[in-house]
């Protein structure tokens, strides 16, 4: 206990200093949300390269959490859809229904190359597109996979923070 | 009168504050593990957000699935107006003592339990069962806490407790009066779903305790229930201020400025008492489901040890 | 014949009377006859019983009814509260048995038998001599046998449920024979006045005591007396099941508070210890099975348990704190017991009928087949809810204010108590907070399992709302549950009145009443006050004004009906719910070392290989360990010995008259020695 506080007073603060927003403009329909957004991630058929770049903007160094963004376990909490791959076939209904548990106003992130145009996916056999064939896509994310920067950037395009 | 304005203005400060309590502990947290935090308002922007949102009834769900996140709040409200948080002197003091308290948060656990198995998903399920063993096991040490309570004063009633702790301040640090503030924050950790008993940010549902019962709540359901979550915590936390460190409470015979100065006392020690949580809750892990029982019989054993040594002390 | 007198009568007479009428009548106008009857009777009783309770006793002597003895009645206030008890019970049950009544329990014997079995209710607490207490205490039994044999021919657990009962009851009465014939034998008469007024050595009066508490604690369902109860009340029909549960349990604590209390005045503290142990005992063991039990009759019998458990330890903390001569606090327990006995009374029967809607509407007790109630059966639903929040001693529910009144008269016993009441009292506290917290998870499980949710069978899927004759025998028992709760100042001081003068030592006239008031009640003597009625006006305020807050301040938007998350997947079939088996998992583990659960599981693999599975079959089940550590070996060597016992009677004519020949020769040989 003792050493988990003094590594804790060693390390500091490791959270990077937020940088200026280039735009500083928010995503319309995500105003109404007033600085919180929750988010539910949906895996629609990705290698999990997005997933371990959403683990790292959540993490300490780039603290998605500080703009308000954070990440919940029902989609009855969210306002918004991270989905991340090509969608699959067996995922396609899945990722519709995840849409449908949203309860308005709700959004939807395409997090990567392959959610928005099914990337090295494109015409395989078991995707059915990307994800804005499946459900209305308010922001989309580019990058194989998109860096952590570029997913707090996102976010913050939805907090407005 | 005065009586009345502290009672009115400790409900107003748990109503508006409680918010802020959950924000600080994030806060903490944060900051004890490297990050920036969200800042301290920012559960009062998540109750914002979700009070205009849409309210989604699921299919199969009726009266109850409604019901719930009402009298939940709806409890704790009437425990905030109760318990001698900023006075000793509310007038609804005789109306429910300790006993009542504890059984009238129990009410809005059942509720929520309730609600969680009305919605028929193996989850809502999974924790109500877990939410009523916890409370079943957490009741034993309650009453007799309590009872270690009593006994100097003589009464349960809370304005008495704590009128009696104000005027013979050593009493606070009496054996009976420590064991029976270790058991009982013992039980305020299990009844509001910290660390080590539930983790109130987990995404794991086979984890939950809690979440996992109110996993169907949208909108402005959800957002009672969050804010009843606040508030129970910043009510229990404050209950054992004042049960425990009884100062600055406005007692018989004070005016306008006592009340002011109990609403800043309340404000610095609950503020204080959810920092020491925070901090203490980095430390630790959740204990797998079946340990938390006996961590629920020591705290029980403390209890008893209170009441005995009430006994043995007198 | 004063005012009780004649309602009295009139009760008895109209009970006397449906019976032979029930009898004569055609199948079709059976249950009504005598449901209206009964139903006249239990107004007259509950009437009868609140007259004399308010002061107007009376008593009757019949010389000729009983050869030799004659039937000595008196009410007085104690057997008046008992009364009124069973008067009340009685008019929510009959008016439910019309409805009832056409599910095959229209015959003879099944209508002709309830209200004898009232009538012998109304009896045992009016006796005033021994012969008559026994006399109304052996009929109660075999009526009540009878009624717990109606639905034989149905099922084959009947048979064996009664086969338990009519064993337990009767080794019961054994021990209330002996124990009052010898207290009478003593005494020098059997009227309760002589008996009052006897002088027993301390022995005789250690056996009189101990004798008719094991017969009364089993009727009442005291551990380890309890084994019939839980198999005996969920076989009878549900109606059958109100009554035993709600009323015939009663009588079990008014033998023990007129024997222990009355007729010997109290005793040695270690009486009433060990009455509070059984209590003590009775409260977690009962609650602990209904925790567990997934067969809604058979919950709702041990919750009996449990609650005649919390009562016995009311009634073992009055008799203790007055053997330390504390009788303000002792009155404060014994009205407590006294109340949560009428509380038990209101919501147990309430529950009862609750259950017995749910079988009929169903077809099935198992909670792991129902749910989905709450749509198909919405007045049902509503009204176990009342009883559930009642029995699960929640505010603003009636059962919180007698389990309160029970805490504070432990709470405050322990500075004045000496050593072994800071022994007790701490320890009675936990079992009563155990059990308090153990009742909220039985009873959440009991409505939100069974009730809630989507029905999980087809048998629940079909079901439809009972009756209105049922309903409102149900709705009768929810509004006294209602009234005892927000108002129990329309009982209280008749009960407090009376505990105060029942405690031993309180002198005449008797001390102050122990709890006083309208809306908030207090404690005579002691720093403690409640107010259920301003508690649950508060939460309905905060409720409303919640529901306007939201309504003025949150979303504009409209609640939208939606599927289930399901994660994307689905849909989700009924047997994806939570059982009340896997409810109670949990606790089931905690209590694991208590309970003893079994559980056997059959793989059998496939032909072609070992490792291929072709079924699993998994089997649970909590057995009750008392019956089996006590009474299994008990019932073992019963059996043992009368299989040895058959080597003796082979068959042969000239073996059993030489059986004979020396049976004789032996007794003649014995006289000759003795005499």
């Amino acid at each position: 206990m003792i050493g988990l506080w003094r590594k804790i007073r060693k390390t500091g603060r490791v959270a990077e200093p937020a940088p200026e927003r280039a735009d500083g403009e928010v995503v319309p329909r995500a105003a109404e949300l007033g600085g919180s957004v929750q988010i539910r991630h949906v895996d629609a058929g990705s290698c999990n390269g997005c997933e371990v770049e959403i683990a790292s903007a959540f993490g300490p160094v780039y603290d998605a959490e500080r703009y308000g963004a954070r990440l919940v376990a029902s989609p009855r909490h969210a306002d918004a859809l991270l989905v991340t791959g090509p969608v699959t076939r067996n995922m396609e209904v899945a990722l519709r229904r995840s849409h449908e548990a949203v309860p308005e106003p709700r959004l939807v992130v395409a997090l990567g190359d392959c959610a928005r145009d099914c990337g090295a996916f494109a015409g395989a056999y078991g995707v059915v597109g990307a994800v804005k064939d499946v459900v209305p896509v308010d922001v989309e994310v580019p990058g194989c996979p998109p860096p952590p920067e570029a997913i707090v950037e996102a976010l913050r395009g939805l907090t407005g923070r | 009168m005065t009586g009345l304005i502290g009672a009115v203005s400790q409900v107003v400060l748990v109503a508006v504050g409680s918010p802020l309590l959950a924000g600080l502990m994030r806060q903490v947290r944060a900051r004890l593990e490297g990050r920036a935090g969200a800042g301290v308002a920012q559960p009062w922007r998540d109750l914002r957000k979700l009070a205009r949102k849409e309210p989604i009834t699921p299919h199969g769900t009726g009266w109850v699935f409604r019901l719930a996140p009402l009298v939940l709040a709806g409890t704790v409200l009437v425990v905030a107006a109760v318990v001698p948080l900023v006075t000793t002197l509310s007038p609804m003091d005789g109306v429910a003592d300790l006993f009542a308290v504890t059984a009238l948060l129990a009410l809005g656990s059942v509720a929520l339990a309730l609600g969680g198995l009305d919605t028929g998903t193996a989850f809502g399920g999974m924790g109500a069962s877990r939410e009523v063993t916890v409370m079943a096991l957490v009741e034993p040490t309650i009453l007799l806490s309590v009872f270690a309570l009593s006994v100097r004063v003589g009464s349960t009633n809370l304005g008495a407790i704590v009128t009696s702790a104000v005027h013979d301040p050593l009493e606070v640090i009496s054996p009976v009066s420590l064991l029976a503030a270790v058991a009982l924050a013992v039980v305020t950790i299990a009844e509001t779903g910290r660390i080590p008993v539930d983790n109130p940010s987990t995404h794991l549902e086979l984890t939950m305790i809690h979440e996992a019962m109110i996993l169907e709540y949208s909108g402005p359901d959800l957002a009672l229930i969050e804010w009843a979550s606040a508030m129970r915590l910043s009510v229990l936390l404050g209950l054992l201020a004042s049960l425990f460190a009884p100062w600055g409470i406005a007692t018989a015979g004070a005016g306008l400025a006592a009340v002011v100065l109990g609403m800043a006392a309340l404000v610095i020690k609950v503020a204080a008492l959810g920092v020491l949580l925070a901090a203490g809750e980095v430390f630790m892990a959740k204990l797998r489901l079946f340990r938390i029982p006996e961590l629920l019989a020591g705290s029980f054993m403390l209890a008893l040890l209170a009441v005995a040594a009430s006994f043995f002390l007198a | 014949m004063n005012l009780t007198g004649t309602l009295f009568v009139a009760a008895l007479g109209l009970c006397l009377a449906a019976a032979p009428a029930a009898v004569l009548t055609p199948r079709r106008a059976r249950p009504l006859l005598a449901g209206a009857a009964t139903t006249a009777a239990g107004l007259a009783g509950a009437a009868a019983g609140v007259t004399a309770l308010s002061g107007q006793g009376w008593s009757a002597r019949l010389d000729g009814v009983l050869p030799l003895a004659g039937v000595r009645l008196d009410l007085d206030p104690l057997g008046a509260m008992f009364v009124a008890v069973t008067g009340a019970v009685a008019v929510c049950a009959a008016v439910y048995g019309v409805a009832y009544a056409r599910h095959g329990l229209d015959g003879r014997v099944a209508q002709a038998t309830p209200p004898l079995f009232v009538a012998s209710m109304l009896l045992v607490p009016a006796a005033a001599s021994v012969s008559t207490l026994l006399v109304a205490w052996e009929l109660m039994a075999l009526t009540s046998l009878l009624l717990v044999l109606a639905e034989h021919r149905r099922r084959a657990a009947v048979g064996e449920a009664a086969l338990w009962y009519a064993v337990m009851t009767h080794l019961g009465f054994a021990a209330i024979l002996a124990g009052l014939a010898g207290f009478a034998a003593l005494a020098g008469g059997e009227t309760f006045e002589q008996l009052r007024a006897a002088g027993l050595p301390p022995g005789a009066r250690d056996a009189v005591f101990l004798a008719t508490l094991a017969g009364f604690a089993s009727k009442a369902g005291i551990v380890p007396l309890h084994v019939w109860l839980a198999r005996a009340h969920p076989e009878a029909p549900s109606q059958v099941s109100a009554l035993m549960s709600a009323a015939m349990v009663n009588m079990g604590v008014y033998g023990i508070l007129r024997v222990g209390l009355d007729l010997l005045h109290g005793g040695p503290a270690w009486w009433w210890l060990l009455v509070l142990g059984a209590g003590a005992l009775s409260a977690l063991f009962g609650i602990l099975q209904a925790a567990v039990a997934s067969d809604l009759k058979r919950l709702l019998g041990h919750s009996t348990t449990e609650n005649m458990g919390l009562v016995l330890i009311g009634v073992g903390a009055a008799g203790f704190l007055a053997s330390g001569g504390d009788s303000m606090l002792a009155a404060l327990a014994l009205a407590a017991a006294l109340l949560h006995v009428v509380n038990h009374s209101a919501f147990k029967t309430l529950l009862f009928l609750a259950a017995g809607s749910v079988l009929h509407a169903t077809g099935t007790r198992d909670l792991d087949a129902l749910g989905g109630l709450r749509a198909r059966m919405p007045c049902t639903t509503a009204l176990f809810a009342v009883g559930a929040l009642a029995a699960s001693a929640l505010p603003p529910g009636n059962g919180f204010v007698s389990e309160w009144l029970l805490l504070q008269s432990l709470i405050h016993a322990l500075p004045t108590s000496g050593v072994a009441g800071a022994v007790t009292m701490p320890l009675a506290v936990g079992v009563i907070a155990l059990s308090a917290g153990l009742a909220i998870a039985t009873f959440v499980k009991a409505f939100g399992v069974g009730f809630l949710a989507r029905p999980r069978t087809p048998g629940a899927e079909r079901a439809s709302e009972s009756p209105p004759a049922m309903i409102g025998g149900m709705a009768l028992a929810a509004a006294s549950c209602v009234i005892l709760a927000l108002a129990p100042a329309t009982v209280l001081p008749g009960l407090s009145r009376l505990a105060a003068s029942l405690v031993p030592g309180s002198g005449h006239p008797p001390g102050p009443v122990p709890v006083s008031g309208e809306v908030t009640l207090r404690l005579t003597g002691y720093e403690g006050t409640i107010s259920p009625l301003l508690i649950a006006v508060a939460l309905a305020i905060a409720v409303i004004g919640l529901l306007g807050a939201v309504r003025l301040f949150a979303s504009r938007r409209a609640r939208r009906a939606a599927r289930l998350w399901d994660c994307g997947a689905g849909p989700m079939s009924p047997r994806m719910e939570y059982t009340a088996t896997s409810f109670a998992e949990p606790l089931q583990r905690v209590f694991d070392d208590v309970l003893e659960p079994e559980s056997d599981l059959d793989v059998t693999p496939t032909k072609e290989s070992a490792y291929l599975v072709e079924s699993v079959r998994f089997r649970a089940r909590i057995p009750d360990r008392i019956e089996r550590r006590l009474y299994d070996p008990v019932l073992a060597a019963a059996g043992a010995l009368g299989r040895a016992a058959t080597g003796l009677a082979n068959g042969s004519v000239h073996r059993y008259l030489a059986y004979g020949f020396y049976a004789l020769t032996a007794v003649l040989v014995a006289l000759a020695v003795i005499w």
